[in-house]
């Protein structure tokens, strides 16, 4: 049997795995913190108020953390215009004709598991597929629901322009009521989302082998050799990229 | 009881009832105070009293139970009442003018045409506009007909209470007869609302006040209330906070914790959720506020406050769930739902990608193989 044969290219830049891991740490706490302060745990205590802070450390945990994921998102903003081809801003936008073909093969493929006749090395997508690259899309929405509703219930606690510029959206949804609770169902709606991510990964991983998982701590995909010689495919910076490897591995 | 030809100042109504001018000092000081103005204020506010005739005020009341009344009679300052609603009494007020029938009601319409633009409008009550406004009549006329003919000349329009700022109850849902705050049918005309169920007296009186003292409406937040009474929540004023920020909360009513005097968030508070005064001006002249007594605020002056129940548990129900469904009970279901999906899609997935997933794993343990073999012959 005739083995295949995989090169590596360099796919997601610092900034983006940068970006990847301080939005999981940041999700993680929000939604720790955040759970927390919607249903405190029940303490009976017998200490004074003025001897503990902790409910206080909790909201300032989740206020900080939204700050850093706010950021964070500005600059995944910035840099899906200045970025690789694999962190452009269009990855998340499938309507048009290539992407569309993509969204089709991925739906059979990988979500209703049919399997193809013809194994076509271009339906593999190098960066990110069509349907996750939307899915993204879906994901930074609901990071704006967040930050607006988190945001808008924040100003009236705080004094900086920043989140005084949000003071609207409370009105605009009715009340503090209804922000909460958007605020409430959207962090679900993000789990879920986390939820089907992870599996995604383990399922690509498992079912493709380039290395999907650790992709986003290295940096680097496994593509079939027969690929990169498509120049549609790929991006001159991983081609060079490739190339000085190889010059390094046979000078080695 | 009809307006007589030269109008008093406020001041000289004040001196006619029996109060010194020490008490109108007194008086003019409490309302600097309420308001949150600087005590340069004190002065301006005595001297607008002192030399303005009173600014004729017409009450109207619609769909509601009075309690707005009720709390500014009880204001902190008996001046308040005095001044303010005995001589409104004179223009319009079903509940305390002493005219009545066709007698009232002409009085009303002499205030009307003879200061047309210049008096205040106060409502208390929404409007319902279903079936044509008949679930409101007063004198045989709907309540949209009389609001729409007062609202005509009025120079400014109070809402008093979360009946004529938001609905209130007879808003809820399913809102039977399509009852809506004033704002909602007038919109030509400087509108100040001043939510609450009801508003707190103090707040009502310094509305006024700063109404006759500054000849306008005072400095709106974007839901048009009074910044000065509702800009923070009474979460942020409330004397339990520390208990908040500690983490000490009552579990129920009757815990240890709450007698301790814990924090009633988890008991459904609305504190954290409620633009209003309570927890600094608090009721019945500063004797306590609802917080002070034991029970969660129920967020009364906040719109749509009747359909964010229940009142006795932090989480508010979903809209189209169902009764008893918050977002956590929905999220969970949800979860679980797409994780067992997910668990279902991986076993089909190895069912279905076997003979790929066989040629994938032959080739790796071939490539194994042969790796053993190059490094036996390296060895060698």
């Amino acid at each position: 049997m005739a083995t295949n044969n995989f090169k590596r290219v360099f796919v997601w830049e610092m900034p983006v795995r940068v970006f990847h891991w301080i939005t999981v740490g940041t999700v993680t706490s929000l939604t720790i913190t955040g759970f927390l302060i919607a249903n405190p745990p029940a303490i009976m205590s017998a200490s004074e108020a003025t001897g503990s802070y902790w409910f206080g450390v909790v909201r300032f945990i989740h206020f900080l953390s939204a700050y850093i994921f706010f950021f964070n998102m500005l600059m995944r903003i910035y840099w899906s215009f200045v970025g690789n081809k694999f962190a452009h801003w269009s990855n998340f936008w499938p309507f048009n004709k290539k992407r569309l073909k993509n969204v089709l093969h991925v739906l059979k493929v990988d979500v209703l598991l049919m399997n193809e006749k013809e194994h076509d090395l271009t339906n593999l997508s190098v960066g990110h597929n069509a349907v996750a690259g939307f899915s993204y899309l879906v994901l930074f929405l609901l990071a704006l629901v967040q930050v607006f509703t988190g945001f808008g219930l924040y100003a009236d606690m705080s004094g900086w322009f920043l989140p005084k510029m949000f003071g609207w959206v409370v009105p605009a949804l009715g009340g503090d009521f209804a922000a909460r609770m958007w605020h409430h169902v959207t962090m679900w709606v993000m789990i879920i989302f986390v939820m089907i991510h992870i599996y995604l990964v383990f399922f690509h991983d498992w079912l493709e082998g380039r290395g999907e998982t650790s992709s986003m701590i290295s940096g680097y995909k496994f593509v079939r050799k027969e690929r990169i010689r498509d120049p549609e495919s790929i991006t001159e910076q991983a081609v060079e990229k490739i190339e000085k490897e190889f010059e390094k591995e046979t000078e080695g | 009881m009809f307006p007589t030809k030269k109008r008093d100042t406020y001041f000289e109504s004040i001196l006619k009832s029996g109060y010194s001018r020490r008490d109108f000092m007194k008086f003019a000081t409490f309302m600097a105070a309420y308001m949150g103005l600087e005590t340069t204020a004190i002065g301006q506010i005595a001297e607008k009293l002192q030399n303005t005739p009173r600014v004729p005020v017409i009450w109207e009341h619609f769909q509601e139970c009075t309690c707005c009344s009720e709390s500014f009679i009880r204001s902190d300052h008996p001046i308040v009442a005095d001044i303010i609603l005995d001589q409104i009494s004179l223009d319009y007020t079903m509940t305390l003018m002493a005219a009545s029938g066709h007698q009232a009601e002409a009085a009303k319409h002499d205030t009307m045409e003879k200061f047309k633009g210049k008096y205040i409008l106060c409502v208390e009550g929404s409007v319902p506009l279903g079936d044509d406004g008949n679930y409101c009549t007063i004198a045989g006329r709907t309540a949209i007909d009389i609001l729409k003919e007062s609202a005509e000349g009025a120079a400014a329009i109070i809402a008093w209470g979360s009946c004529a700022s938001n609905g209130c109850v007879q808003a809820a849902a399913p809102n039977p007869t399509n009852a809506v705050p004033i704002h909602k049918i007038i919109k030509n005309k400087p509108i100040i609302r001043v939510p609450g169920c009801p508003p707190i007296g103090e707040v009502m009186a310094g509305v006024i006040v700063h109404y006759v003292t500054f000849g306008r409406l005072p400095e709106t937040d974007r839901l048009g209330r009074p910044k000065a009474f509702y800009a923070k929540r009474v979460h942020d004023s409330c004397y339990r906070r520390p208990y908040y920020d500690a983490g000490l909360f009552a579990e129920t009513f009757d815990d240890e914790n709450a007698k301790e005097g814990y924090c009633l968030y988890k008991v459904g508070c609305r504190g954290p959720m409620t633009y209003n005064s309570c927890g600094t001006i608090k009721w019945n002249n500063g004797v306590s506020f609802p917080i002070q007594s034991g029970h969660g605020c129920i967020g009364c002056s906040e719109d749509n406050f009747w359909d964010n129940g229940p009142f006795y548990e932090r989480m508010t129900n979903m809209p189209g769930f169902g009764i008893e469904s918050n977002a956590d009970k929905v999220g969970k279901v949800a979860a679980v739902a797409v994780g067992a999906g997910l668990v279902a899609h991986g076993v089909v997935a190895n069912v279905r990608k076997r003979r790929f997933l066989k040629t994938r794993i032959t080739r790796g343990k071939e490539n194994l193989q042969q790796l053993d073999v190059e490094n036996n012959k390296t060895e060698e």
